[in-house]
């Protein structure tokens, strides 16, 4: 799992019907203590804990258990967002997003 | 999963069975943020109906063969045509 800001949105008509009615996200993954991007932005599918634009949310990229979140045992996704992160802590000093 | 614009197709007639009536697709990842070139083209195999110059998302590895009920031997999927995207500065990416 790694920590990352939701930077945008990606939408379209023509899908895999099991991501149909899914949100799909941007989300760069970032330094949690300085919140600097580490790489490059990814889509993760949401899975339903209301992330938007700025949040910054904890990401899952594992196929198995991504299918087990979104509880559909034959989806063709790797990445889900599987929670918002409220505060990291690294060496003594917390960090809180909002 | 990542972006991705479609060069061209790829045919084939002796291949594995299961890869029978799968479209095969010559693909160009390509960055979310900037739209550029990322690494070299790759065949990926058509879940979404997809056709060419498309910009699309695929998945990669074991679970592109999900995107198929019949689980082929594939390491590539494209699962969704991407009518726009926003990226960073929240500009609006529309591509049809």
């Amino acid at each position: 799992m790694f920590i990352g800001e939701v930077v945008g949105n990606v939408w379209g008509q023509y899908k895999h019907p099991v991501l149909d009615g899914k949100k799909l996200l941007l989300v760069r993954p970032i330094d949690p203590m300085t919140e600097k991007p580490v790489g490059e932005a990814v889509m993760a599918v949401d899975g339903g804990f209301g992330a938007g634009p700025g949040s910054i949310v904890l990401v899952l990229d594992e196929g198995g258990s991504a299918r087990g979140i979104l509880c559909a045992k034959d989806a063709p996704v790797r990445t889900v967002i599987c929670g918002i992160v409220d505060k990291a802590s690294v060496g003594g000093r917390d960090k809180h997003y909002a | 999963m990542r972006p991705a614009r479609i060069l061209g197709r790829v045919f084939s007639t002796r291949q594995v069975p299961t890869l029978e009536g799968k479209r095969l697709l010559l693909i160009q990842p390509v960055s979310w943020e900037d739209g550029k070139e990322r690494g070299d083209p790759i065949v990926a195999a058509d879940a979404c109906g997809s056709g060419s110059s498309e910009f699309v998302y695929w998945v990669a590895a074991r679970d592109a063969a999900f995107a198929f009920p019949d689980q082929p031997p594939v390491d590539a999927s494209v699962v969704g045509i991407i009518e726009g995207h926003q990226a960073g500065d929240f500009r609006e990416h529309v591509h049809r």
